[in-house]
């Protein structure tokens, strides 16, 4: 047993990890710059920014009485539950991982990855972390920027609910979500688009399993994002008619259990997709 | 360490679909042209060899390494692949410069390189260009230059010589003469038969998947006996010279030249022709100039082996 461990660290001791490193660096900046910065991406920006423009427009022609202070938080918390986690870091990380793999099949660019003196892991991670980066630059620049713009109106009220009242411990929280959301919508989506050539039906399937999973046996609810998520909310958002269903209460859970089992979730989704890449072929005339 | 590369006993199939079965090639340093028809299993070795498909069964090493370990294996191999489709929005600079800095060398060695390739394939003053509005053949040019560029020691080419003018191919050429010569492997595919002849060292035939014939040109023209052999003779009398060979030997064919000096004959006994041929040149009847084979090219081989409906003979 203690030869075996030897022999697996001398295995790993040896690898070039430094060598990796940059070429996950160097793709990931590659990655960034091609997809980020992209016309073909105009459209997530746009979900990411919707909730933005709209709070904006209540701070512009809306009176902010400090009693409102209460309602607005519900309504920042319902945006960020029912908005960002089931459609906007949704279908954005949908756009944004699908491409990476499966939209490079489609414009027949990916040979160029796979011939590159670069492992496939490494590939496949510097595109999650791409990804991801990505993502998290845009939803999480728009959850602080409708935080900000929630509260502003409220002048020295306001400054008060954030800087010495449950304000910052809120908004942490939401970022905690966002970056935990898209981490683990992406892998799912990477893994998506590798298996299956118009990876969007499959998500719909996930957007449903994601729907009905507060009612699924306990086994079941752990093999899903917003499951973890929902533990995570600063703020219970009262839910009626067919919201309700997305705000059922399961099993209690404490932040900490339901983060290390999201990450934990994303490392085996992961861990299956780098299985997956080792064996992907090119083969653009049945894409 | 290994400098061959190694198809053992190699099948791939799509589906049902074959795509190349049972190949089974010891390729050494030199020019390798892989000759067959559209569909016959060419690109799918290449993209054995590279890794970008799988085998069904079999065993492939290139240089004793094997494309899973693409760390190495990279970087002593290039694959210029037909897929005529670039990264979107990038320029012929940055498609190289962003090939090279994966390979983990700095900024200012990736950029020496990159210009040394590109002034190679006579790249230089597009480079700058967005590859999304070059030509065809600058496009076949930049692919060229980004498998080259950090000096592999296998180049393998999928048909490297489409979309160029004549003088471009010329020069691409005389690049993969001196790349060969410098002892690196190039493996080639090419329909353009007469121009990847002058330049290779061997070929391998292949149709529906299946391994033809391979080796040395001139060996492998030998080993189809059954195909009678023609010989272009330069003379004085070709009239004359082809009378007095069908007379005494077994001459299937007899084919003026144009020019009116010389005739192409086809005979089934090269070393009886050859003889009775020297006896002829004695007698003094006809002047000889030249004697050479008109049809132990790649052309000819692909004629006898495949036949122009691309099914074996």
């Amino acid at each position: 047993m203690l030869e075996k461990a030897a022999m697996v660290r001398s295995y790993l001791v040896r690898q070039p990890w430094g060598l990796w490193w940059m070429q996950g660096w160097r793709l990931t900046r590659i990655e960034v710059r091609r997809n980020l910065f992209s016309w073909k991406a105009s459209w997530i920006y746009f979900l990411a920014f919707i909730p933005t423009f709209i709070i904006f427009i209540h701070l512009v022609v809306e009176t902010h009485p400090s009693i409102a202070m209460a309602d607005d938080t519900n309504i920042l918390a319902g945006i960020v539950q029912f908005y960002y986690l089931r459609l906007g870091v949704f279908f954005g990380c949908l756009g944004i991982f699908s491409r990476l793999i499966r939209g490079e099949m489609i414009e027949r660019s990916l040979h160029y990855y796979l011939l590159s003196p670069v492992r496939r892991e490494v590939l496949l991670l510097a595109k999650f972390a791409a990804g991801s980066f990505s993502a998290l630059l845009l939803f999480g620049s728009a959850i602080i920027a409708d935080f900000a713009l929630m509260y502003a109106g409220y002048g020295a009220a306001g400054r008060d609910f954030i800087f010495n009242g449950p304000g910052l411990g809120q908004l942490q929280a939401y970022l905690s979500i966002v970056i935990l959301a898209c981490l683990g919508y992406g892998a799912v989506f990477l893994l998506l688009s590798m298996i299956f050539r118009n990876p969007t039906p499959a998500a719909m399937l996930v957007l449903g399993w994601e729907a009905i999973n507060p009612v699924l046996p306990s086994l079941l609810q752990k093999i899903s994002v917003a499951s973890y998520l929902r533990h995570l909310m600063p703020v219970n958002v009262p839910g009626e008619g067919i919201f309700a269903l997305l705000t059922v209460q399961t099993e209690p859970v404490s932040g900490w259990a339901a983060a290390l089992g999201l990450l934990l979730l994303i490392g085996a989704v992961l861990s299956y997709s780098c299985y997956r890449i080792r064996t992907l072929e090119i083969r653009y005339t049945t894409e | 360490m290994n400098d061959r590369i190694i198809f053992d006993d190699v099948s791939k199939f799509y589906g049902e679909v074959l795509g190349v079965n049972r190949i089974s090639l010891s390729i050494p340093p030199g020019i390798t042209t892989l000759v067959g028809p559209n569909g016959s299993g060419k690109t799918t070795l290449m993209n054995l060899m590279t890794g970008l498909v799988q085998p069904s069964s079999g065993h492939i090493s290139v240089l004793g390494l094997s494309p899973g370990n693409a760390t190495e294996f990279f970087s002593k191999v290039g694959y210029c692949s037909q897929f005529d489709s670039f990264p979107r929005g990038i320029t012929g600079f940055d498609f190289l410069m962003d090939s090279l800095m994966l390979h983990g060398m700095d900024e200012v060695v990736a950029f020496g390189l990159a210009a040394e390739a590109l002034e190679r394939v006579q790249l230089g003053q597009a480079a700058g260009r967005r590859i999304a509005g070059y030509s065809k053949g600058m496009r076949q040019k930049i692919r060229l230059a980004q498998a080259i560029a950090h000096h592999p020691r296998v180049l393998v080419l999928d048909e490297p010589l489409n979309g160029l003018d004549p003088m471009a191919r010329a020069d691409s050429l005389a690049l993969f003469e001196e790349l060969g010569r410098q002892g690196m492997h190039l493996l080639i595919s090419s329909h353009i038969l007469d121009e990847v002849d002058r330049i290779s060292d061997r070929v391998v035939l292949i149709t529906g998947g299946y391994l033809i014939a391979e080796g040395n040109i001139h060996q492998v023209r030998q080993e189809v006996r059954d195909k009678p052999i023609q010989v272009l003779i330069r003379c004085d009398h070709p009239e004359l010279l082809a009378a007095r060979m069908f007379e005494v030997n077994h001459c299937v064919e007899a084919r003026l030249h144009a020019d009116g000096r010389g005739v192409f004959l086809r005979t089934g006994d090269i070393d009886q022709f050859y003889s009775l041929l020297n006896g002829i040149a004695m007698e003094g009847l006809v002047k000889i100039e030249t004697v050479a084979p008109a049809d132990d090219d790649a052309n000819a081989i692909y004629q006898y082996l495949i036949g122009s409906d691309g099914s074996a003979s």
